[in-house]
């Protein structure tokens, strides 16, 4: 709040990727020059709506408004993040703001990604928990220390800011999982009522899978839910360096 | 054949068309209960969503699942349970409803822990339950019961993202970021499938089914201030006024008492459920005043009118004097970050607080509808003769917060949200698979029939000059908002009517400027446009017409319950903008029935 104010900036300059193929014309950044309101912090996709006021073709996905539903990951200023919790006072550079798709996916539309490579790294870590013995009638215990280890894991909202952030993913989307693919594999494993610890071990042994990923941790700066899928990989490849042997 | 701009009419013959046994519209919770059981059962299912399942608003739910598993209390009861319910609804909540909704509860809630839900846990290892509003033990006579199933403050993305991966395992087919259009009825008033199209490409298509879901979810848009997603556009309740059939109690609007000052966020009502409390500028803890027993967890409606009289009596706090505070500072660091994470993210981002340290100003947000399609206990939808008597509508089902089957009356009490949506999802499931198993035959559409769900879109699709769209829902919501909030009365909402005639008039003249195929979501929102006028005036007409004030519905000029004429559920008909009464169910199957009492906390 402070920083706009201080700054006394009441106009922005957005800049943003738009591109439609039926189009017949190659993507172009379109500028446009928006007028926000005086001594409020508001979020780039209050911006992006009042964009769409004045030029309803732009298109984008949102729903939740709050950082929960994962739908408007994008790239702000050229770091990837949810353009419902980004606030200008923390995106803007001068007064101006850059809008991309997050990079790596097909484009669909504008800042509209195929998010499909994403979602087929994320069903091949079979993302539902496995566990073959007879139910109980009520819930399966659990204890505090056990449910601890899910934290951190599960609380992933399919944004794709991290995977679309990571260099390995770009290079082999189809063979390496991805930041968010893994830990959510990590989230099954690490699952306590889980009986397939081994079977998903098995599956992610190859050179590509987990290993393709290089630690470089771009995945935890961009986490918009401060999450970290590097910590989960390395424990993935711990188990499996530990079963190796 | 996709929409653009050189496109002309569209009509049956121009449509691809798909094949389901069953087809559930909505990916939230209460629709990917219905899909797990139909594709658990074999059958060919598709879940049809404007949105990624995952990004459906069930994703926001924060405080939990109210059920009566006796993990906190093994001596609760599902029966104590459904009597808050009855009382929480102010009495018109449909008692087969809400009892079998409390009774199949635990069912449904271990189901979903099997299937991997991380609920948070006790030190035995049980699932973690806490106190919320409303609830009591011993038919409101043992005190406060703490009986709200918990995943920290994050339930809803944790029962989505289940629900989603149980759908995955059991082969759903998911038709994701597909806008369906209408309702397609046959000539004897059945419902045999929808008009859709994929947003991506814009290829409008006939989803034929011999079952129909409407899933799709509440409509909190119609306000200008609202806890609900931007896709929360009433777009089922929207399809089946367009088709001619009912709905029912859309006068109940829960407006929940903690929406961050200035944005509407949620702060879950778990908050005062680990020992949070509302105060105004004096610091006073208020709601000692109003409601003694039950103080902060006194059940939302009475906690937001609670809030509004000491805001609009000059002791709200702020510059304007336009909000209180919701006090969490006292709990300790240890509390907030554990039980509640989710809120400390939401308070640091949009109030610029920390509530560890400070005070989070809040304000009632418009959170969820009470009414909505009237349905029976198996998800059917009901429509009402003109003698007054309920008549299924075959091939209909509607599920979730779309539904008023109606288990929270005139106010729902916090956690009975994600409840009814798992329960009720799960029996419309139920139902269809023994009907399928039966064998259901409907009679065939006509290519009239199709034609006549094309009308909306065909008009969208070629207009050519006339109202623009966020203008219209602009006026729209602040209406809304102005004449039909949180405290109601005749003149405002007279005046309010009047208002809406204009809007719906323009909405009926709305110009679709980009015609282009490929995600167009101008298109999209044009369309939910044409659904948020169907509920706004289904609201207002019937706000207008219940002349008490019970439960979320206040007025001024009647101040009192009136059980003699209206301990009823309004029936409102689009075509004739009427409202009829229809009766309460006080016939429970294996308890006796509550009578209504003087509702206090």
């Amino acid at each position: 709040m402070d920083a706009i104010a201080s700054k006394s900036i009441s106009s922005i300059n957005l800049s943003i990727y738009r591109y439609d193929p039926d189009s017949g014309k190659k993507p172009f950044m379109q500028d446009l020059s928006i007028d926000i309101p005086e001594g409020q912090d508001i979020m780039v996709l209050d911006l992006l709506n009042m964009a769409k006021e004045q030029d309803p073709s732009i298109s984008f996905r949102r729903s939740c408004g709050e950082g929960v539903c994962g739908s408007d990951g994008m790239n702000i200023n050229g770091k990837n993040g949810l353009g419902c919790i980004t606030p200008l006072s923390e995106a803007l550079k001068g007064n101006k703001i850059v809008l991309r798709p997050l990079p790596g996916l097909p484009v669909i539309k504008d800042l509209i990604v195929d998010m499909k490579q994403f979602v087929d790294q994320y069903k091949k870590i079979k993302p539902y928990l496995i566990n073959d013995e007879e139910k109980p009638e009520r819930e399966i215990k659990q204890t505090v220390e056990e449910r601890e280890k899910l934290d951190g894991l599960y609380e992933c909202i399919m944004c794709g800011c991290c995977s679309t952030a990571c260099p390995s993913f770009w290079w082999n989307p189809d063979k390496f999982l991805g930041p968010a693919a893994l830990l959510q594999a990590h989230r099954f494993i690490s699952d306590s009522r889980d009986t397939a610890t081994e079977e998903r071990l098995d599956q992610l042994e190859d050179a590509f899978s987990v290993f393709k990923c290089h630690g470089i941790m771009n995945c935890v700066s961009v986490c918009p839910k401060g999450l970290n899928p590097t910590k989960a990989i390395n424990e993935i490849k711990k188990k499996l360096v530990k079963r190796a042997l | 054949m996709a929409m653009n701009g050189k496109s002309e009419e569209l009509d049956a013959s121009k449509l691809k068309v798909l094949e389901f046994d069953g087809i559930v519209v909505g990916g939230g919770g209460s629709g990917l209960m219905a899909s797990l059981q139909l594709a658990q059962s074999g059958f060919k299912t598709a879940v049809v969503s404007k949105v990624f399942p995952t990004r459906s608003h069930t994703v926001s739910a924060q405080g939990g699942i109210t059920c009566a598993i006796q993990s906190a209390d093994p001596d609760d009861d599902w029966r104590w349970h459904m009597y808050d319910t009855v009382k929480g609804s102010d009495f018109i909540g449909d008692q087969d409803s809400i009892e079998y909704m409390c009774q199949e509860g635990p069912k449904a809630v271990f189901e979903l822990e099997h299937m991997g839900l991380p609920f948070s846990r006790t030190e035995e290892g049980k699932i973690y339950q806490r106190a919320f509003g409303g609830q009591s033990k011993d038919y409101g006579k043992g005190g406060q019961a703490e009986r709200t199933c918990a995943a920290a403050d994050r339930t809803g993305h944790a029962l989505l993202h289940t629900l989603y991966q149980a759908n995955l395992k059991a082969g759903t087919n998911f038709l994701s970021e597909w806008f369906a259009v209408d309702l397609v009825k046959n000539g004897d008033n059945q419902v045999v499938g929808v008009i859709a199209f994929e947003i991506e490409t814009g290829e409008p298509y006939f989803l034929k089914s011999k079952a129909t879901v409407l899933a799709t979810g509440g409509a909190g848009r119609i306000y200008q201030t609202t806890s609900n997603a931007m896709i929360n556009t009433g777009d089922g309740t929207g399809m089946v006024l367009r088709a001619g059939f009912p709905v029912q109690d859309m006068e109940m609007w829960q407006f929940h008492p903690t929406g961050i000052y200035g944005h509407g966020t949620l702060v879950t009502e778990g908050c005062r459920g680990e020992g949070g409390y509302l105060v105004n500028k004096d610091g006073e803890r208020f709601m000692e005043r109003y409601a003694p027993n039950y103080k902060d967890l006194a059940s939302r409606d009475v906690v937001a009118r609670s809030m509004m009289l000491e805001i609009l009596e000059g002791r709200g706090c702020g510059p304007d004097a336009d909000h209180v505070y919701l006090k969490l500072d006292h709990l300790g660091p240890e509390i907030v970050h554990k039980r509640l994470p989710g809120i400390t993210e939401l308070s640091k981002t949009f109030a610029h607080v920390d509530p560890v340290e400070h005070p989070i100003p809040v304000v009632p947000t418009c959170h969820y509808a009470m009414g909505g399609i009237p349905t029976n206990v198996h998800g059917q939808v009901l429509t009402q003769a003109t003698d007054g008597t309920d008549n299924v509508v075959h091939g209909l089902y509607a599920a979730g917060e779309a539904a008023c089957v109606s288990v929270h009356g005139g106010n729902r009490l916090g956690g009975n949200s994600l409840l009814d949506l798992i329960v009720f999802g799960r029996s419309a499931g139920l139902h269809i698979e023994n009907a399928l198993k039966d064998g259901i035959t409907l009679s065939k559409a006509t290519n009239d029939d199709i034609d006549q769900a094309l009308v909306n879109l065909n008009k969208v699709n070629i207009s050519s000059t006339g109202e623009d769209v966020a203008t219209v829902k602009a006026e729209l919501q602040k209406n809304m908002q102005l004449n039909f909030g949180v405290f109601r009365t005749g003149d405002l909402m007279e005046k309010g009517l009047v208002e809406l005639e204009n809007i719906r008039e323009k909405t009926q003249n709305i110009h679709l400027t980009d015609k282009s195929s490929r995600f167009n979501t101008a298109r999209v929102e044009a369309l939910e446009l044409l659904n948020l006028i169907e509920v706004a005036q289904a609201t207002a007409v019937s706000a207008n017409e219940r002349k008490e004030s019970r439960g979320a519905h206040a007025r001024d000029d009647f101040q009192e319950r009136d059980d003699e004429n209206w301990l009823k559920h309004s029936i409102y008909f689009a075509d004739t903008k009427e409202v009829t009464k229809r009766d309460v169910n006080f016939r429970p199957k294996t308890v006796q029935a509550f009578q209504p009492i003087v509702r206090s906390y």
